[in-house]
């Protein structure tokens, strides 16, 4: 037996593009022992999926590996032929992928897909067939024979994960790899989800690769973790130590980036890390991390720093002992912070409902939603999947027509349900920052015409005033010039949202409606983005509708909450007392859900089941199916109303408000 | 955040420019072997088209009947017809008319097509579906038949022909660019574009329009390798080019009945010509589709 389930040594990872090679992972070296679980964290573009491709000998047609060693369990992967290297796959390695949907065989049956690998092992049918019930079972699928006769359409994103987990756990694989598990997940189908990768961990011993941007889950599941950075592996320790006391710049950077509590938009800028990653394939001959670092000397810029051993852990940075002390890069606030006014909302919704007809039946994907948005204000809007929160967003732009007896009104004007009927002024105040900037900028036009026709439309503008709004706009949102003439192909995903940002203002809009502009963003890009929107709604006075799902993000910028639920507003109020006064059962539920950097989990509270459909959502309150504090008959009868439990911040719960308060600390 | 997928993708390279992104998909074509094949017969072949008739050694219609049905020799390399015409001078300047009738009528099927498609896809509901039930009908109608039937009752002419042709091609088009269409008008731009007050025409000629125009591209070259083929058929029934063209489908139907004779250079020749510039075009179509979608 060998002693490292996986050692890669000096690797080199090459893609040949366009004729040149470029190198993605420049001289990579890590090791994974027996059962232990190592994490591979960095931004996007970083090397951490070639890595994993790497470590299968999976990787795309034009890509190789240049240099080094790759072992699996002792073995050169190398110099395998094609049988070898099938054989390691089926018995050795095992891989997860971000997207279950995908990974998984659309047109078979479950049961039919796991009992596969089970065949392949020599197995007769039935006997495959038990063992596939049997695997279900251990990851905690509660009707194994039920999900086996199942298609993969037909099971959540988060059974679906459990399902390919079963798979890559079927054969009892010494090393398995999880390329971002859970990244497409709700947070609480997350944190379930992790709980059984934790358990599983255990159970069948077996080594984990973790492959995740995501450092708060990678904190929580890995005994080291390795920071890349470029493909170079610039940090690597013992994972508790390492987010503790990092030592290498960009990884306390990576670290600041995070929003956390105690940061409000009010109070300060989110730090961020300058510059941009350098384009794959380039080497520098120092540190490949100087041009973004503020600690850089003359001699990070001549002389790479080799690897350095720090007792027990690892850094590539010459001045390694003094990384903690990096200066903060924390922009100063734009401006004084304008006061949400006092005067009257300058959007209010009333009794918003969205039905749509699904065969015979009725989905009611909003239901009788009401709210207002002062002038200045954040309201943040916080729910899972399936929660009505895009549906929101698209009906009070009128991109959908909501049900006949709601009422959307600006400034005490009522709007009618399609943008055809609204009045240009009211089109031209509302506006919408899309999630993915791919699908909501034409990829066929230049950014200056994406930019520049929405100058032209909603300011009115043309020739030279047009140019110089255009330059200001730019100049506002933070995108350089010379990305003007290009395609949006060619920009990075913060750049794209970058253009999204100044269009949505090109018309100077009362209200913007952001539709998790960041879900798609690594966190350093995050911050920037954040801050930006900070910035813009200091000068411009504009008030925000803040999709998201995740709550650290929401806290930063917003100054009022919804929790939506089902198309139910569960709760809605200031945003320091949705975190810290009385909760709702479901809002205690997805503030638990988050993983934590400093990987102390407090008191966790875990929702069974999943999210019921809105084609027949529970009787009663919405969320008494999954409640962990459901108080009995009533709460399957009887909706309780949205009370205030105290000044200004309401809840939808049957149990008194003293006693939905969440523990303190 | 990751580019994690079941399989992995090709990874390309970051930051191009639109100039440098044309000059790529150029490069990528002009270094496909297929396309350059393709490229070379149709070029040569139009080439034909346009000088051919200041080029060839006789007069491709002058009769000389006292040297009909020569086999291929030195003066006549393709050998002579019924009439005593150079069959190799009527096969170099034959493709004057098919290669401007079928381009012609492609051309036109496509126009007509991109705008029916683009209007069945964008409005969706009840013009859609009005749309797709004529386009479907149309589409069970055999085109050679349908093309007779016009031809007869609107007499034969090459503008006919154009018309008959790019009538039978627009249903087909139409509905390869609705499919696209119907894909491009959920992605987000276009709910931006009705954010800033975009008409419809505009959201489909400038919004929707070039982020279809790959298929179409397909679609339209593919096109043109069957209209050339049902001009040439039309010919050879005797509803296409008028005598006394040298085309090819016509020379074919006048001459087929001396294959038996042994006369086969009559026919040959002719043949071989319109299976080129089919082939010549369906080449450079897997060309550019291996470019657009590869």
């Amino acid at each position: 037996m060998a002693e490292n389930a996986l050692a890669f040594s000096s690797v080199d990872v090459a893609y040949r593009i366009r004729g040149t090679a470029r190198k993605v992972l420049r001289g990579l070296s890590f090791h994974i022992k027996r059962g232990e679980a190592y994490g591979l964290v960095g931004e996007s573009g970083c090397g951490k999926s070639t890595a994993a491709f790497a470590a299968v000998r999976y990787l795309p047609r034009n890509g190789e590996v240049a240099a080094g060693r790759i072992e699996v369990n002792g073995q050169d992967l190398m110099s395998m032929g094609a049988r070898e290297l099938r054989s390691l796959r089926q018995t050795t390695v095992a891989m997860v992928y971000q997207d279950p949907s995908r990974a998984l065989n659309p047109s078979m049956r479950i049961g039919r897909q796991i009992a596969e690998i089970f065949e392949l092992g020599g197995l007769a049918r039935g006997q495959a067939m038990s063992r596939s019930a049997e695997m279900l079972d251990r990851v905690r699928i509660s009707d194994p024979q039920r999900v086996m006769e199942r298609y993969p359409h037909q099971l959540s994103g988060g059974m679906q994960q459990r399902v390919a987990i079963a798979m890559a756990l079927a054969r009892n694989p010494a090393l398995l790899i999880l390329d971002e598990p859970t990244t497409g997940l709700d947070v609480t189908v997350e944190a379930e989800v992790l709980d059984l990768i934790e358990k599983l961990r255990f159970e069948f011993d077996t080594a984990i690769l973790f492959i995740s941007h995501n450092l708060a889950i990678v904190a929580r599941l890995c005994e080291r973790t390795g920071v890349l950075y470029a493909g170079r592996l610039v940090e690597e320790g013992p994972t508790l130590r390492l987010f503790e006391s990092p030592r290498h710049p960009y990884t306390v950077g990576l670290l600041r980036c995070l929003p956390r509590p105690e940061r409000r938009k009010s109070v300060a800028r989110l730090d961020t890390i300058p510059g941009f990653p350098p384009a794959p394939g380039a080497a520098p001959p120092g540190c490949i991390f100087t041009a973004r670092c503020a600690l850089a000397t003359e001699r990070c810029r001549l002389e790479e720093p080799a690897l350095i051993d720090i007792g027990g852990r690892f850094s590539r940075c010459h001045y390694h002992a003094l990384a903690g002390d990096l200066p903060r890069i924390e922009p100063a606030l734009a401006a004084a912070p304008a006061e949400a006014t006092a005067g009257g909302p300058i959007l209010r919704i009333e009794n918003l409902s969205k039905t749509y007809r699904v065969g015979d039946h009725a989905l009611a994907a909003l239901r009788d939603v009401s709210l207002d948005l002062l002038q200045g204000e954040t309201l943040g809007l916080v729910g899972e999947s399936g929660s009505g929160k895009t549906t929101l967003a698209r009906s009070l732009l009128g991109l959908t027509a909501a049900d006949p007896q709601s009422r959307i009104s600006m400034n005490g004007r009522t709007l009618p349900p399609r943008i055809g009927g609204r009045a240009p002024e009211d089109v031209k105040a509302l506006q919408i920052v899309f999630q993915n900037p791919d699908s909501a900028l034409n990829r066929s036009h230049a950014v200056r015409r994406l930019i520049g026709r929405a100058i032209a439309k909603l300011a009115g503008l043309g020739g030279a005033a047009l140019q110089e709004r255009l330059l200001a706009l730019t100049r506002s949102v933070q995108l350089p010039d010379r990305y003007l003439p290009q395609k949006p192909r060619a920009l990075s995903g913060g750049l794209k949202q970058r253009v999204a940002i100044a269009r949505a203002f090109a018309g100077e809009p009362k209200v913007v409606v952001c539709d998790e502009p960041t879900s798609a963003l690594d966190v350093s890009v995050q911050a920037a983005i954040l801050n930006l929107l900070a910035d813009l709604q200091m000068t411009e006075a504009v008030s925000y509708i803040f999709i998201s799902h995740d709550l650290s993000v929401v806290r930063y910028l917003a100054d009022r909450i919804a929790v939506l639920y089902l198309g139910r507003i569960v709760e809605i109020g200031p945003a320091e007392r949705v975190f810290h006064g009385p909760q709702h059962p479901y809002t205690a539920a997805l503030l638990s859900a988050v993983p934590d950097i400093a990987g102390s989990q407090g008191r966790r509270i875990r929702l069974q089941g999943e999210i019921p459909s809105a084609l027949k959502p529970p009787a009663g309150c919405v969320f008494q199916s999954r409640c962990p504090r459901k108080i009995g008959r009533i709460c399957e009868t009887e909706e309780p109303p949205l009370s205030e439990a105290e000044a200004r911040h309401a809840i939808r719960c049957h149990i008194p408000p003293d006693e939905l308060m969440p523990p303190a600390k | 955040m990751s580019d994690a997928s079941a399989a992995p993708r090709p990874v390309s390279a970051p930051e191009t420019t639109v100039a440098q992104e044309r000059r790529e998909r150029a490069g990528q074509l002009l270094s496909s072997p297929t396309f350059l094949t393709g490229a070379a017969i149709v070029v040569f072949w139009a080439a034909c088209a346009i000088f051919g008739h200041a080029l060839v050694p006789y007069d491709p219609l002058a009769d000389d009947m006292l040297n009909t049905l020569l086999p291929p020799s030195r003066e006549h390399p393709f050998g002579t017809d019924q009439l005593g015409r150079d069959v190799f001078s009527r096969v170099i300047t034959g493709s004057r008319d098919i290669l401007t009738v079928a381009p012609l009528a492609t051309l036109l099927g496509t126009l007509g097509g991109t705008v029916l498609g683009l209007a069945m896809g964008y409005s969706r509901g009840i013009v859609d579906e009005v749309l797709s039930r004529i386009v479907d009908a149309l589409l069970a109608l055999p085109t050679v038949i349908v093309a007779l039937l016009a031809l007869v009752a609107l007499g034969t002419s090459k503008i006919t022909v154009v018309l008959v042709i790019a009538f039978g091609f627009t249903p087909i088009i139409a509905r390869t660019v609705r499919a696209a269409v119907l894909a491009e008008r959920e992605l987000d731009y276009v709910a931006a574009a009705k954010l800033r007050l975009e008409g419809p025409l505009h959201i489909m000629f400038v919004e929707i329009l070039p982020n279809v125009a790959p298929p179409i591209l397909v679609e339209t070259t593919v096109r043109l390798g069957y209209a050339i083929f049902t001009v040439a058929t039309l010919s050879f029934i005797g509803f296409g080019i008028q005598p006394p063209s040298p085309d090819w489908g016509l020379s074919i139907s006048a001459n087929y009945g001396l294959i038996g004779g042994g006369y086969w250079w009559t026919v040959l020749f002719d043949g071989l010509a319109i299976a080129s510039l089919v082939i010549g075009v369906n080449l450079i179509a897997d060309g550019i589709e291996g470019v657009v979608n590869g």
